[in-house]
């Protein structure tokens, strides 16, 4: 309870104290604007092209490393053989420390010697990652889906070989269809991983992907895209508009109890199988 | 008509174990044959090798008159009922037993005539919009049931279904099986590691051990006349005893007692006897017996000793007086079966 209070109830009072007031960068002098931080923050171009970006880079990534995740997920689960070398080796990617995982991300969208870079301008696609806006963007979503496909591979897999040996039979049985199989039976039973994912993903993508975010916009995130909690940082410590930033932070709190609401009631409604 | 043929079939795995070494069954039109053996004998590997489950390695295997070795389990026309129900927990009792025929294109008014048909057999109507978790062991194996009886399928695979029931519901279940088979005529496989189970459902029993089967027959041929020690031993409760004995073609000599027995065979033998047909007799004829323990089971009692050195059981009736120290045991030569004491094949007399 005390570390609770020191570490997490104190600087969320603090920050929502701290939001109604426009704050001097230099003295800490302190005036009081209400809810024009606010107002400020909500109504800014900015701020809802950021919202807008976030938006789509959170959908955009928990879906697809969803998708990714049962895919490798799924056909790990057919392999007989070498099963757990295959395992490990989808696993090493989040075994490592994500500003490595960040930066070798960032190395495979380097302008000089990126291969993502080079093998996309196969196609005549010119990938100007810190320049162009929506190619940062696309290599956000990338690096920040291949981190976290390793984590919806390891709940999938354990997700899948939780359903009965007997199940599966029983179904091979009844349906000759293996893709129907899949939609009919192995999806629904992994309704519940996939919900508890999906939750984890939109929580991850929202705030974890700062790293990543940091390290691809190399601290100078100028025209790039960034997401919410990125422009909380930015504004605060580069922009020193401590008001506002707080404003801000304030608004993703609400944002992520209202996750947090979301997820609790539905995973009480979950249906709960045996 | 034959339903099933399986011809020298093998089964043997990448790891080099060979689970099946070679059988050859044949099963009738509307005839329960069942597999029944120790674990590890290759009875589900050969029941999963009918459904499609596993591969053949060798010979044949063809139902209603076509081979299905390299069909899919959904196109041989069978139905399986698995030892843990296996069914779809997210899918109401109607839609677990309807899954398999909506697969198979078939018109809706006549899914749901099929499924009320099964669900009024099988006196589960009233659970049809429950989910499997809602339901009991004994009527989630009901609806396994249903969901193989809906296919009207050329034949019923069942896996050990009653082993997860608790003993009275097993043998309320063991009954229900049979009448339900018997009046839906369809031919059958039913795989069990208990004998009381094999010998109350089958018509006939295919007696398996390491992959091979060791006799086939009807209960009661199995009972009485057992092809081997394997058999003798396996089949019947208590089993039957087995003794070492010394026959001369005349007598027949047990740790020095002896009796009369006329055999073409002379020399060392395993000899059978069921506890059943052992009796305590008065006077001097018979074997001295001494008395160890005693068994209660209500209507008979099973009386343990040994006749010198070797172990010996025999079952009376629970209302005469229990015997104890050292008494006679006699039997009937009838009774009294010989096996070879090398291969464990019988002796004919």
């Amino acid at each position: 309870m005390g570390i609770i209070a020191v570490f997490f109830l104190w600087p969320a009072a603090e920050a929502i104290r701290s939001s109604f007031f426009l704050e001097d960068p230099f003295f800490g002098n302190a005036t009081f604007v209400g809810l024009d931080n606010y107002r400020v923050a909500l109504t800014g171009s900015d701020y809802q092209r950021t919202a807008w970006f976030t938006a789509v880079f959170t959908v955009i990534v928990s879906l697809m490393s969803l998708a990714l995740g049962l895919m490798l997920a799924v056909s790990a689960d057919r392999v007989l053989r070498g099963k757990s070398t295959y395992k490990t080796l989808l696993m090493w990617v989040y075994a490592i420390a994500p500003p490595v995982a960040g930066l070798i991300g960032v190395m495979l969208f380097d302008q000089h010697i990126g291969p993502l870079v080079e093998f996309v301008a196969l196609f005549g696609w010119e990938m100007r990652v810190g320049v162009n806006y929506w190619d940062t963007g696309i290599a956000m979503i990338i690096v920040s889906t291949w981190k976290q496909v390793p984590y919806c591979f390891i709940f999938f897999l354990s997700g899948l070989q939780s359903i009965p040996t007997s199940v599966k039979e029983a179904a091979r049985v009844d349906c000759r269809s293996e893709t129907r199989r899949f939609w009919t039976i192995t999806f629904p039973l992994l309704a519940p991983t996939t919900f508890f994912l999906l939750i984890l993903n939109i929580t991850y993508a929202m705030f974890e992907t700062f790293g990543t975010i940091d390290l691809i916009v190399k601290d100078q995130p100028g025209n790039s895209p960034v997401t919410l909690v990125y422009k909380v940082y930015r504004d605060g410590f580069r922009g020193n508009d401590l008001g506002g930033s707080s404003a801000q932070s304030v608004i993703l709190m609400l944002i992520v109890l209202a996750l947090t609401i979301a997820q609790f009631r539905l995973i009480e409604r979950r249906v709960h199988y045996n | 008509m034959t339903t099933l043929k399986i011809k020298n079939v093998k089964k043997v795995y990448p790891n080099g174990a060979d689970a099946v070494k070679g059988v050859s069954v044949d099963v009738e039109d509307g005839e329960l044959v069942v597999f029944v053996g120790p674990s590890g004998c290759g009875k589900s590997t050969l029941l999963r090798m009918v459904a499609g489950l596993e591969s053949v390695t060798e010979g044949e295997i063809e139902l209603a008159g076509r081979i299905v070795n390299e069909l899919e389990p959904a196109d041989r026309n069978i139905a399986m009922v698995f030892q843990n129900y296996a069914l779809y927990p997210h899918m109401s009792v109607r839609k677990n037993l309807a899954y398999g025929l909506k697969n198979r294109k078939t018109p809706q008014a006549e899914i749901d005539t099929r499924v009320s048909e099964a669900a009024e057999l099988l006196q589960i109507a009233e659970f049809l919009d429950r989910k499997p978790s809602q339901l009991s062991g004994g009527q989630r194996q009901r609806v396994a049931m249903g969901r193989a009886i809906v296919r009207h399928p050329a034949i019923f695979l069942f896996d050990e279904p009653l082993s997860n029931l608790d003993a009275k519901l097993r043998n309320q279940m063991r009954l229900e099986i049979k009448k339900l088979q018997r009046r839906l005529k369809t031919a059958a496989i039913y795989v069990t590691h208990d004998q009381v189970e094999a010998m109350t459902l089958a018509d006939r029993i295919v007696v398996l051990n390491a992959g091979q089967i060791e006799q086939i027959g009807t209960p009661a041929e199995i009972y009485s006349n057992p092809a081997t020690t394997f058999v003798a031993s396996f089949i019947g409760a208590p089993p039957m005893n087995m003794l070492e004995a010394t026959t001369t073609g005349e007598s027949l000599e047990i740790d020095g007692q002896s009796i009369p027995y006329s055999v073409k065979h002379s020399g060392r033998v395993q000899m059978g006897l069921r506890p059943e047909r052992i009796k305590i007799v008065n006077g001097e004829a018979g074997f001295g017996f001494d008395v160890t323990v005693l068994e209660d089971l209500g209507a008979t009692r099973l009386v343990h000793g040994h006749i010198g050195g070797q172990e010996i059981t025999l079952a009376q009736d629970a209302d005469l007086p229990a015997p104890s120290g050292h008494i006679k045991i006699g039997f009937q030569p009838d009774d009294v079966l010989l096996f070879d004491e090398a291969t464990g094949q019988r002796i004919l007399t």
